[in-house]
């Protein structure tokens, strides 16, 4: 995720100030790990800097000085381009996970890397039940139902990968151990 | 491995063994269910978990082991007994809701009502009730082809809730659904069910469904491979791989 494009995304609308700025993301991207003051005002600097935005006029409302940041023409054709980019899918070839299995098996045998398959499976599924408990409470906004929904469809990727590579297993081990 | 639930059993089973012919389906499965428990028996195809559901459900008799609901063994009843029980205390679901397509959306809701001698006006009232928890109560009197998949699933599940059954055994019931329409279904049968106290065994081999249960018995080769409560903690132990 690109915080620059994020804090443009987020300027696309009006002017803001740096702190504005955090709540918003935080607001708009509920399942993003929270930004720290000093990345986004660190970002805002760089975005300054290569002419993505403007400051503008600063404000004090009962606290210390608040600069106002501004989207520029070039910003905002910025953030099109990137909003049009296709991302590449991940590369997951080389996983935590299938390294471990391999790992398993080289050190230790086909039931070490069982075990660690299925206890690994059981930790998806708790995450993908909360994550399930999220979408199914009624008061939950669409925000966060939509950012459950990318979570779960992601952790029942692995958990395919896990029960696929389950089956798979003496086939591995034989590879492995020929 | 045995899967006990402690207190509250409303249906267990002991030791099942189940082959067609030659092949085994179900080679010594043990568990209970719990009043009000949502759980989902998982487990890749060919594993032995959809023979589980019929043979606990008593459409299937298991060769060997036994099955008690409500504390009284029913796999050595006779046919019309399972078949009471079925009607009055069990509710069934498959992938496809197996509607009635020439009857109303009303008259398929009520029609378990009218085998098990409910009168007539009660069952219809019964059966508006029903379709109303489900949010289909506008198709009270549309038939089967009028209906999307995920509104004629959701006539269904109202018409395997409407006897209010102790056990509702579903076996893919979104298996032929959209995501959407899927999670739908899904959320208001185990929210229903929940609030009613209804047992549900939920087959799937989707762990995206697994997820909307309390505990999930997974099945590998005719065998109960591990067992995950709704903390995530795996219970009972793994047999080791072959």
């Amino acid at each position: 995720m690109s915080v620059g494009h994020a804090l443009l995304g987020l300027l696309a609308d009006g002017q803001r100030h740096g702190y504005d700025l955090k709540q918003q993301y935080e607001l708009r991207f509920p399942a993003a790990k929270p930004l720290a003051a000093a990345q986004i005002y660190a970002t805002l600097e760089r975005l300054l800097r290569d002419g993505l935005v403007v400051a503008g006029v600063t404000e004090r409302v009962g606290g210390p000085d608040r600069t106002l940041f501004a989207v520029t023409d070039f910003g905002r054709a910025e953030l099109d381009r990137w909003l049009a980019e296709v991302e590449l899918p991940s590369e997951y070839v080389a996983n935590l996970l299938a390294m471990k299995v391999t790992l398993a098996l080289l050190v230790a045998d086909q039931d070490v890397a069982a075990d660690f398959l299925r206890r690994q499976r059981v930790a998806h599924l708790a995450r993908m039940r909360e994550y399930t408990g999220v979408k199914t409470d009624p008061s939950t906004d669409v925000l966060r139902v939509v950012a459950a929904d990318y979570a779960i469809n992601h952790i029942d990727a692995d958990v395919r990968w896990i029960e696929t590579t389950l089956q798979r297993i003496s086939r591995l081990t034989k590879e492995i151990h020929p | 491995m045995t899967v006990t639930t402690g207190d509250r059993e409303v249906l267990t089973a002991r030791s099942l063994v189940k082959s067609y012919g030659n092949s085994p389906a179900l080679r010594g499965v043990s568990l209970s269910a719990g009043r009000g428990d949502v759980l989902a028996i998982t487990g890749p195809s060919g594993s032995g978990k959809s023979t589980l559901l019929l043979c606990l459900a008593g459409i299937l008799r298991p060769d060997a082991g036994e099955i008690r609901f409500a504390g009284r063994r029913i796999d050595t009843e006779s046919e019309s007994v399972r078949s009471a029980l079925r009607r009055r205390e069990f509710g069934v679901l498959f992938q496809f809701g197996q509607l009635v397509p020439e009857m109303t959306a009303a008259e398929n809701v009520a029609l378990p009502l009218l085998l098990s001698g409910v009168r007539r006006r009660e069952a219809a009232t019964a059966a508006r009730v029903w379709l109303d928890r489900f949010g289909v109560a506008d198709l009270a009197d549309q038939r089967p082809p009028q209906m999307s998949g995920g509104q004629a699933q959701r006539v269904a599940v109202a018409r395997a809730l409407v006897t209010e059954p102790e056990v509702l055994f579903a076996d893919e019931p979104t298996g032929a659904l959209d995501t959407l329409a899927g999670e739908q279904v899904l959320g208001q049968l185990t929210r229903v069910a929940r609030e009613s106290g209804t047992t549900v065994l939920l087959v799937t081999h989707d762990a995206q469904v697994a997820a909307y249960a309390d505990r999930e018995i997974v099945i590998r080769d005719g065998v109960v491979d591990g067992v995950v409560d709704s903390a995530g903690t795996a219970v009972g132990q793994h047999r080791p791989h072959s």
